[in-house]
């Protein structure tokens, strides 16, 4: 493993440079690069495909050489990024965050023989794949849970950045929240970024002070977990299990799971039958997984959300199954119907029982 | 009121380390030194405080190491641009990209790992009182020392004859060092005292509002601290001023957002603490004669004895 900063990457580039200048031996390890967009040391989203990266380096041993760049602003940053990991050999490239979908596609044009994963993203080449994860499976179980423990039944949910994924999740836990209790509200903040401990901290203690008493959150650190924890009202996690921040807390995680995937991509290059495609995989795929549930929550709840969990994972049960009705009140997605999947990528209203307007 | 004193403590919480780097800041800055590295400095005391307090459990050790932390990487700086004369743009800057990388090495071990909050030292009688009492007397130990701090620093600049030399070496250094003061270790202290100040921010995040070690936790905040020197024109009482309002509309605008006023877009509110701070800043320093009189004629500008 080699751990870089973007300031020490030129270097490199030069080193790997003088190095390709020699023909390549057939053993040579294959090397697959990943961009983050935050420090992998965020407990969070970066970590988590951190953990993928890893997961590969462990499971092919010689064959493969990881590398990775973290921390880089998606736009023009990530664009030299992306190229300067494709000039330096690597073969297979992970680009792990929404906004790096232009820069991604732009280099894979200039370096056909390298290929692309594109995380959430829906633009594709040959040398470009896509996956994504739908995690809106897991925050359609968190909403079991606050359904039935609410007392109050306000609940806070940290926003990050009004795009599809994130309103598809308050969309997702909302509904499934008010069928079991129709009195539940839904109050979002908008942070306006991924991650940033204080505010999101911040934001925690502002909905826990207005009465909520259950807070989600789509950011990737653990302070909201801790603030959670500290104000004695319950909260689910985001992305890795972040229980050791809020032991009471801490009803379950909705976790991240890339290890899978990345290594079977990784696997199909190296036997030469990696093509492009585009995978959205839920509970089934094992991308998402709810982390273990809070021993003290009742275990009636527990076991109505492992339920919920299974009939996903058997694709008996779909979180937008119709009636589901926007704020407005009228039906938008009808009684026995599913949402397709081309309206869940571009989501941008809110189901009835979420609080304020989708910004933007 | 009960939401009341909730949300004033959350906005002394949000403001206190802006408040610790900016004064630490000020200094530096009034005795000429423009040390760009706050970012990088409030980094490292965050990671060595939280290492410390993980490792020892001794909160009081972690919060001097933090301090200790922040002084030790101001010092590298001073060693760089005061006794090697090197540009103090381009090292602040260095130290900040330094802070940022060897507080994530530092922290490598500890992402992920918890950490009780520091304790709210109550004073009897005090804290009793209602919304003022938990608010003023119901803090932890850090956010004292910030009031206490930032009175110091007044007291001074502008009530002692060391604080009358730190401001005339930052006017102007010649003038001083031919009247025999000794310009590079004023220099010298005032960068270590910015530098224990910017890690005593750093400890405060990773010790008491967040308490928990992640990589850039910072999240800007000593670029912000930065401003703020320059916006409150050099004076402690208008940094308090700055660095609580910025604390103050931070909180507000997730309170209005939780209220549910959806006339505004939440990415303006989101902008609102930037500029409304810049703005109060500028409206009550707008007689550009006194800023030139606060604004340290030398800063930035490298001294030679000789030179």
């Amino acid at each position: 493993m080699t751990k870089l900063t973007r300031r020490s990457f030129s270097a490199l580039t030069l080193a790997a440079g003088a190095a390709a200048a020699f023909p390549a031996r057939a053993a040579d390890p294959l090397k697959v690069g990943f961009i983050y967009v935050g420090p992998v040391g965020d407990f969070g989203w970066s970590y988590q495909h951190d953990q993928g990266r890893l997961a590969i380096e462990q499971e092919l041993g010689d064959r493969v050489k990881t590398s990775f760049v973290e921390s880089v602003p998606e736009g023009a940053d990530a664009d030299r990024v992306i190229t300067q990991l494709a000039r330096s050999g690597h073969k297979l490239i992970f680009t792990t965050s929404f906004g790096y979908m232009e820069p991604t596609n732009k280099v894979a044009k200039n370096f056909p023989d390298v290929m692309f994963e594109h995380a959430t993203g829906y633009m594709r080449a040959d040398n470009v794949a896509t996956y994504a994860a739908r995690f809106y499976e897991g925050r359609y179980v968190a909403g079991i849970l606050a359904g039935r423990l609410s007392k109050t039944n306000k609940i806070g949910y940290i926003g990050s950045i009004p795009i599809p994924e994130v309103i598809r999740g308050i969309n997702a836990f909302t509904h499934s929240a008010r069928k079991i209790n129709p009195a539940i509200e839904v109050t979002p903040i908008w942070v306006n970024e991924w991650y940033n401990p204080g505010k999101e901290a911040d934001a925690a203690k502002a909905l826990i002070d207005q009465g909520a008493d259950i807070i989600l959150q789509h950011t990737d650190s653990p302070a909201p977990v801790q603030t959670a924890e500290e104000r004695g009202v319950l909260c689910v996690g985001q992305a890795s299990n972040m229980e050791r921040f809020g032991p009471t807390a801490h009803m379950t995680a909705i976790v991240d799971h890339w290890a899978p995937y990345y290594v079977e991509r990784t696997k199909a290059v190296l036997d030469g039958t990696w093509t492009s495609g585009d995978v959205w995989g839920g509970f089934n795929s094992g991308m998402v997984e709810m982390s273990p549930y809070n021993k003290n929550l009742p275990e009636a709840v527990v076991a109505e959300a492992k339920a919920a969990e299974q009939a996903i994972h058997d694709g008996k049960l779909h979180p937008f199954s119709g009636p589901i009705k926007n704020q407005a009140g009228e039906v938008a997605i009808a009684d026995g119907a599913t949402a397709p999947d081309g309206e869940l990528l571009g989501m941008n209203w809110y189901v009835e029982g979420v609080n304020g307007k989708v910004p933007g | 009121m009960d939401i009341l004193a909730p949300i004033l403590i959350s906005i002394i919480a949000a403001s206190t380390p802006l408040l610790f780097a900016a004064i630490g800041e000020l200094v530096v800055e009034k005795s000429g030194v423009l040390n760009l590295g706050v970012e990088g400095m409030m980094l490292g005391g965050a990671v060595i405080a939280f290492i410390i307090s993980v490792e020892t459990g001794n909160s009081a050790l972690a919060i001097v190491a933090g301090a200790a932390m922040g002084a030790m990487m101001a010092g590298l700086f001073a060693v760089l641009t005061l006794g090697l004369l090197a540009n103090q743009v381009a090292t602040g800057l260095a130290l900040t990209l330094f802070g940022i990388g060897l507080s994530a090495l530092l922290g490598q071990g500890y992402v992920g790992t918890p950490l009780t909050a520091l304790p709210k030292l109550n004073i009897p009688g005090l804290t009793d009182i209602p919304v003022l009492g938990p608010v003023v007397f119901g803090q932890d130990v850090l956010v004292y020392l910030s009031f206490v701090v930032t009175g110091l620093v007044a007291w001074f600049l502008y009530r002692t004859r060391a604080g009358l030399v730190l401001r005339s070496v930052g006017e102007n250094p010649h003038a001083a060092h031919a009247i025999g003061f000794p310009v590079i270790r004023i220099r010298l202290f005032a960068v270590l005292f910015g530098g224990a100040m910017a890690g005593l921010g750093g400890a405060y995040l990773s010790l008491s509002y967040t308490p928990m070690w992640a990589e850039e936790m910072s999240a800007g905040r000593g670029w912000i601290a930065l401003a703020l020197v320059v916006f409150a024109t050099w004076r402690p009482g208008r940094v308090v001023l700055g660095a609580y309002l910025f604390g103050g509309l931070t909180l507000a605008q997730l309170h209005l957002q939780g209220m549910g006023s959806s006339a505004i877009p939440s990415q303006f509110l989101n902008m609102v603490p930037y500029i409304a701070t810049i703005v109060v800043l500028v409206l009550i320093s707008r007689d550009a004669t006194r800023i030139r009189m606060n604004a340290p004629a030398s800063i930035g500008k490298v001294f030679h004895p000789d030179g």
